[in-house]
């Protein structure tokens, strides 16, 4: 071989799920957050802030599932039967959220069926991607190329702990978005959203944190012992450091882009430190990230293209934010 | 009775993609149709085109967000229930499908909010623009699935290490035997439901005495182009039949219920083939002209089920019947253009009650033959995934249960009966209501000043 693409398509899909991650993340949480907007005009202008742009975001879902299949074929292939009932509640949830954005505004007759099926389907499907994530970092049954658990293996208080932990994470980016789309009385209750949201994330990050290590000795081994415990050390330290920037730019109430971008700041470091934890395995304990890998060929032939497509996406998504930018009122009226 | 996760798993499978075809089946069409309405409209300044585009953007919303969310279903069963076709094929066709998202999905995503909610945010090119790219989005992801999908049937371009496929030549992946005329078989009957949709649609508007200028422009503009559309269909459906011919000889036998090989083959026009017996009952057919249609020669050979070994045939009943029901609804809608094109010379093509009426009915043939179709090549192409190398046996999930996937399929038949008839209600409120004449007047770019309500009550 002359040249070894799997570290770059490491970066490809871990960017790729990264992207989904912050922006599908945004816009479920605005999603949860609809839940408990106090009247028909709020979940109006709430819906317009993420209408035009969530079908983009869902497009990283696909494009991150897919990225998994041409990238490391063999964990998609036993990963995703491990994780099959997380995987159903979450398809059938963004169905029925999907839907919502149309449904709600051409059946008035039966808006509140289509809130609540927006509402809770945001938040089921956020949960379903927290157990996913849970039963990834605590690994799978695995003999040779498939996955010989059972279906349900993935369902353990950890898993379930990381569903309701992610609730808040997505939540707290939700509200970060509705305090830079919204004005008056709906971002005061976004920056109050913001504030339980923050405390029930950096409590879930922490327990997690601790849980981790003492569910797995490598993943301990990996973080406390010496030197790298000093060259990591960076990460908790900047973690608190952009906690108290958050909970400072939440109060400030001059502040409406802090909240997001504090928000994305902690998702981006929590997400490395995942990755620091598992690195390099893509199934955890079984199969590193080279031994699951595509073959070169078609490693190089998608990765030609994707090299050159991705700024191009990145591009035109970027002037589609660019269009809808400001804040949303009652009077844009998308619909 | 044990229940099988192989025989659940394809139930699943075909569940979740028969409802999801259909909503491509239209959107792609529409969208093509939306472009063209906006590239009239940019250029002349005809306020009629920008209301009946409009009309129509509503209903592709509708369509298209039903699209998207099966659609993200789609790629999931692949890993979920069909872990060992992923592992075995993932170097060939993961890039097909990637390239989908990447030149696609992105494309229609990120053109789609402008299109649907952007026309007074932008200037009027850059709306026209976003209406092209997402149609030009439309077109490539039909292009890529198709490449997948001909693949699995006239597989080329790999070698097999080891039970896994490798590729050697992505020029014969992506343009295996049978992808040129699937893709134009495909993209055509796409177009061809989406013009009897537009067709009844502008019926019932006629019928009802609503809308009546901009009802007439859908009907004759539609009624053109599915002149030419549907017999091009009929000729590119006959080239894509020699081309299964050649390629698929076990498929084709299926499809024809033909048991024995043999030169001057009648055709069947019914019969209810006997897998068992290896002979069908209740036959009704026309000597000699199996082999006239299917190798166009009456002395071609046509080939039989008992060619191939009995665990490598298809179930012949179900291709059988499927194939008849997509011609039939063919020939019909053959016939309904040619009416239509006979009341066009009388110059009564907007005043006939009857006509009318029967396009109204007609507006699911095309989707029933774009069903009847794809039921056709995908049962046919049994018992394998990747025909002739893989077979379905041994593509499913190893770790599943009947029960996991018996849940897995209940959840999905609940939530898709929910969903699809409620955009099917939304979809006729829209065209119940007509083309609104409204304050939708043109606008320039721009900040929004004034809200825009689409139904009573409809909220913002």
């Amino acid at each position: 071989m002359i040249f070894d693409f799997v570290p770059l398509w490491t970066l490809i899909l871990g960017l790729a799920v990264f992207f989904y991650v912050l922006l599908d993340g945004f816009d479920l949480g605005v999603g949860i957050l609809y839940n408990f907007a106090p009247n028909t005009p709020a979940r109006n202008l709430l819906m317009n802030s993420i209408a035009p742009i969530w079908d983009g975001n869902e497009t990283w879902l696909v494009l991150g599932g897919i990225g998994l299949l041409a990238a490391f074929p063999l964990a998609f292939a036993i990963i995703l039967p491990a994780i099959y009932f997380p995987i159903l509640v979450m398809l059938l949830a963004l169905v029925f959220r999907g839907v919502a954005f149309e449904f709600r505004f051409r059946d008035a007759e039966h808006r509140t069926f289509w809130d609540h099926a927006f509402g809770y389907g945001s938040a089921l499907a956020t949960f379903a991607q927290g157990v996913v994530l849970g039963a990834f970092i605590q690994g799978f049954e695995v003999e040779g190329r498939h996955f010989t658990g059972g279906s349900f293996d993935c369902i353990t208080p950890f898993s379930l702990f990381v569903g309701v932990a992610l609730l808040f994470g997505y939540s707290l980016l939700g509200a970060g978005w509705l305090i830079l789309k919204t004005e008056g009385n709906l971002q005061t209750q976004a920056r109050n959203q913001a504030r339980i949201c923050f405390l029930g994330t950096l409590a879930a990050v922490g327990i997690v944190s601790i849980w981790t290590p003492l569910v797995d000795g490598g993943i301990a081994q990996r973080w406390f012992s010496w030197p790298n415990i000093a060259f990591l050390s960076p990460v908790p330290v900047l973690t608190a450091l952009f906690g108290i920037l958050e909970w400072r730019a939440i109060a400030d109430r001059k502040s409406e882009l802090g909240p997001f971008i504090y928000a994305v700041l902690l998702f981006c470091l929590s997400y490395l430190g995942i990755a620091i934890s598992l690195f390099p395995m893509i199934v955890p304990h079984h199969y590193d990230l080279w031994q699951a890998a595509s073959s070169p060929d078609t490693q190089i032939f998608l990765g030609v293209g994707t090299l050159f497509l991705l700024p191009v996406i990145l591009v035109y998504t970027g002037w589609s934010y660019w269009v809808f930018r400001g804040k949303v009122r009652a009077d844009t009226g998308y619909h | 009775m044990t229940l099988d996760p192989l025989v659940l798993s394809r139930l699943q499978f075909a569940w979740v993609v028969a409802w999801h075809i259909i909503m491509p089946a239209v959107t792609i069409g529409l969208a093509s149709y939306i472009a063209l309405l906006e590239g009239i409209y940019f250029t002349t300044g005809k306020e009629i085109y920008f209301r009946i585009s409009n009309f129509w953007i509503r209903i592709f919303a509708v369509c298209f967000g039903m699209g998207v969310v099966s659609g993200v279903v789609m790629p999931f069963q692949f890993g979920t229930n069909w872990s060992r076709f992923s592992d075995a094929t993932a170097n060939i066709i993961s890039p097909m499908l990637a390239y989908e998202g990447l030149t696609a999905f992105t494309l229609e995503a990120g053109f789609l909010g402008v299109l649907l909610f952007g026309r007074k945010l932008v200037p009027r090119w850059a709306h026209f623009a976003s209406a092209v790219l997402v149609a030009v989005g439309t077109l490539l992801s039909t292009f890529w699935i198709l490449v997948t999908n001909s693949w699995m049937q006239t597989p080329g371009g790999y070698k097999l290490v080891d039970g896994i496929f490798y590729p050697t030549s992505w020029m014969e992946i992506i343009f295996n035997a049978s992808f040129p005329y699937r893709f134009m078989h495909t993209v055509t009957a796409f177009y061809v439901t989406t013009g009897f949709v537009v067709m009844g649609v502008a019926a019932y508007l006629l019928h009802r005495g609503k809308s009546r200028d901009e009802a007439r422009h859908m009907l004759s503009v539609t009624l053109w182009l599915l002149t030419v559309l549907v017999p091009l269909q009929i000729f590119l459906g006959d080239l894509h039949g020699l081309n299964t011919l050649k390629h698929q000889p076990a498929k084709l036998a299926a499809i024809e219920a033909h048991w024995e090989s043999e030169a001057r083959a009648p055709l069947a026009l019914f019969a209810i083939p006997d897998q068992k017996a290896e002979k069908n009952h209740y036959v009704v057919e026309v000597p000699l002209l199996g082999s006239l249609i299917l190798t166009h020669d009456v002395n071609g050979v046509v080939p039989g089920l008992k060619d191939f070994p009995p665990e490598d045939r298809a179930p012949a009943i179900i291709p059988f019947f499927a194939f008849r029901i997509m011609v039939g609804a063919g020939l019909v809608m053959l016939g309904l253009v040619a009416v239509g094109l006979w009341l066009r010379m009388r110059g009564k093509l907007y005043d006939s009650g009857w006509f009318q009426r029967t396009l109204i009915w007609s507006m699911p043939l095309g989707f029933i033959a774009v069903l009847a179709g794809w039921t056709t090549t995908e049962v046919g192409r049994q018992p394998w995934t990747v025909y002739g190398v893989m077979r379905t046996a041994h593509s499913v999930t190893p770790s599943l249960t009947g029960m996991d996937v018996l849940i897995s399929l209940i959840g999905y038949m609940v939530v898709y009966l929910i969903m699809f008839p409620a955009g099917l209600w939304m979809v006729m409120r829209i065209v119940r209501a007509g083309v609104v004449k409204d304050g939708h007047a043109p606008v320039e770019a721009g900040r929004p000043a004034a809200p825009v309500k689409p139904v009573p009550g409809g909220g913002s």
